[in-house]
């Protein structure tokens, strides 16, 4: 598959540019953030487009993208799981909540390691990480699905079926 | 219009709502519209009538000292822009909101936004800085979108842009999200961050970033809700904001408690005028029935913990007195006495049905994920740490191994470069010299000497 960034997503993060009038440098989150945001993960050639894009060496971006937790080196499934495992979270039961949402998404968790937290369903519709603290300590288990927040989960089928 | 909240999401009467005034209101929402029926920006308006200095000096007699964790008064921290600079200056929200136990910028940025933005125009205006950015922890997607919403209707209404309101000040907000690591909650790490590098934090000095912070220009990072109340300051004056909470400890805040009450939630009560006691068995509907109250992490997951039955010395001279758990006032400096701190507001309860050893294994597996790896003590230690409670956890630490954690941890404290280190050291410190028996009891004597098994190397390594 060709690497092709389309014109409107360039656009978007053209104008995100000019957030940082001092330092282009600055828009590396941004941009890996819309880039993510569109392609699922981060590829090498995406790395080397933003590097292009701003104007540094592609180490410069590479660095940036292995450091953060929420940028993502490796395809996720449709739906991306974030399961807080911190300790309001934990006390609240997102261990075991981790362990339904694999039981019921059929994913197998043993394969993941440091550099790839991310085990993905078998169909490739979900996937799902443990993520530190999500901040909402009170209303714990919490996850996000993409970008929505769930708190209080305890029905992870319902969960689920918001899913197709 | 009378304040009405949605039900069941009404404030507990020992309450004391400023910030949150219009968090779970009914019929409320974030657009400008809804705010300005309610008096929205009008304490903009007010500031830019006064002098820059004049509204630092207002912050600084309130005393609003910093909600994000460190305590350190706003108004001092602001005079610290070198008197005779010439660079720009900037002015950064601190929204990465990332200590566990902590989740009050989460409802103030999602249901109040323009109070925000309100506070960052005068906090910018009285700093002389036009450009800020609003850093937002990244698993907060909605929040980014909403706060960009609003600021594109303030742009709109002339609270921002150029020449806001008439008055010659231009100003312009931009949100940054962050991707998912603790350490840009740290002040300095922040700043990197921003500048679009690994947030490794810098040290100080020289980097004080009001003297030398984004760009290398002085730059001035405040927490959500401390950047809130500069509007409530300024709509009531210094005097009478003053006047809330008690002297040195002056204001409300917001107690974000979870774990073992009935209730939990956020709670903005004035500083200092409820007691843990209060705060757990009042406010929060007390512990889980049938339970028992084993210790209390007061100030997120950094700040020392503090047992079930021991006794604090608090207050000096003949105000000196001993008191219990329950009756330490909830502020800056009574938890300071008491060995822990206020930190960031967030109170995590535990009961007698949790283990410490799970508990504290929690704590460190967060630390040595979020180390970012610059310092080596911090780096080795916080992994070090983590695998002796992981092996602990399993039943496969030896007794002696609790004074390996203890002085892993204070080989860590007071070694690196930002308070990480200590962040990441108080919480194993803290058990292992209050808990040491719960946790001995948890180590297999047999162990002692023994070499652990490769399979739990493995295990640990792997974090």
């Amino acid at each position: 598959m060709s690497f092709e960034v389309p014109s409107d997503l360039e656009n978007e993060i053209d104008k995100r540019i000019t957030h940082y009038p001092v330092s282009k440098r600055s828009a590396v989150l941004p941009v890996l953030h819309a880039l993510q945001h569109h392609f699922g993960y981060l590829s090498e050639e995406s790395v080397e487009w933003t590097a292009a894009k701003l104007e540094l060496e592609p180490i410069k971006v590479l660095e940036v993208v292995t450091f953060y937790p929420g940028f993502r080196q490796e395809a996720p499934g449709k739906y991306h799981i974030r399961v807080c495992r911190t300790l309001s979270c934990a006390m609240a039961g997102s261990y075991e909540l981790m362990e339904s949402l694999c039981d019921k998404a059929g994913i197998d968790r043993s394969g993941i390691t440091h550099r790839n937290p991310i085990a993905v369903s078998p169909d490739g519709k979900f996937s799902i990480e443990f993520a530190e603290c999500l901040a909402s300590c009170g209303t714990g288990p919490v996850c996000l699905v993409g970008d929505d927040f769930h708190e209080t989960v305890s029905d992870v089928d319902s969960l689920l079926s918001q899913y197709p | 219009m009378s304040v009405i909240y949605k039900e069941g999401r009404e404030p507990h009467p020992r309450e004391h709502r400023v910030v949150f005034k219009n968090i779970d209101r009914e019929g409320w929402d974030p657009s400008i519209e809804m705010y300005m029926s309610e008096g929205g920006y009008d304490q903009l308006n007010k500031a830019l009538t006064l002098k820059p200095g004049e509204v630092t000096d207002e912050v600084k007699k309130a005393g609003l000292r910093g909600r994000g964790g460190a305590g350190f008064p706003a108004g001092v921290k602001w005079g610290f822009i070198p008197p005779n600079n010439e660079k720009p200056v900037y002015l950064i929200c601190n929204a990465d909101e990332s200590e566990p136990g902590t989740f009050k910028d989460r409802y103030i940025i999602h249901q109040d936004p323009h109070q925000l933005i309100e506070g960052m125009v005068i906090s910018c205006f009285a700093v002389g800085a036009n450009l800020a950015y609003i850093y937002i922890r990244e698993e907060f997607p909605e929040g980014a979108l909403i706060l960009e919403k609003a600021i594109e209707e303030a742009h709109k209404k002339g609270f921002l842009g150029k020449d806001i309101q008439g008055s010659g000040f231009d100003l312009e907000i931009y949100v940054h999200r962050g991707a998912g690591a603790y350490i840009c909650g740290e002040e300095t790490g922040l700043i990197e961050s921003l500048e679009g590098k690994r947030p490794y934090p810098r040290i100080k000095p020289p980097y004080f970033p009001a003297a030398m912070g984004l760009y290398l220009c002085p730059t001035i990072v405040n927490n959500v809700e401390t950047l809130c109340h500069v509007k409530h300051i300024m709509k009531i004056g210094s005097e009478a904001w003053s006047q809330t909470g008690k002297p040195n400890n002056t204001g409300t805040r917001i107690l974000c408690v979870s774990g073992d009450v009935k209730k939990p939630g956020y709670y903005e009560v004035q500083v200092g005028h409820v007691t843990m006691g209060e705060l757990i068995n009042d406010i929060c509907g007390g512990l889980k029935e049938g339970r028992e109250l084993k210790a209390v992490i007061p100030g997120g997951s950094s700040a020392k913990v503090l047992r079930a039955g021991e006794t604090f010395k608090i207050g000096r001279g003949d105000d000196e007195k001993e008191i219990s758990i329950w009756d330490i006032p909830m502020d800056f400096d009574s938890l300071a006495a008491c060995g822990s701190m206020a930190g960031s507001g967030g109170v995590i309860v535990i009961d007698d049905s949790r283990s410490i050893s799970w508990v504290l294994n929690n704590i460190n597996n967060f630390y040595a994920h979020e180390s970012c790896g610059q310092c080596t003590p911090c780096r080795e230690g916080s992994l070090w740490m983590k695998k002796i409670t992981d092996r602990l956890v399993a039943g496969k630490a030896s007794p002696s191994d609790i004074d390996t954690l203890d002085s892993v941890a204070r080989n860590i404290d007071g070694r690196t470069i930002c308070a990480f280190g200590e962040a990441a050291s108080w919480p194993t410190e803290s058990f292992v010299a209050k808990f040491r028996d719960e946790l001995i009891a948890d180590t297999d004597p047999e162990l002692e000497g023994v070499v652990v098994n490769a399979e739990t190397l493995t295990a640990a390594a792997n974090l």
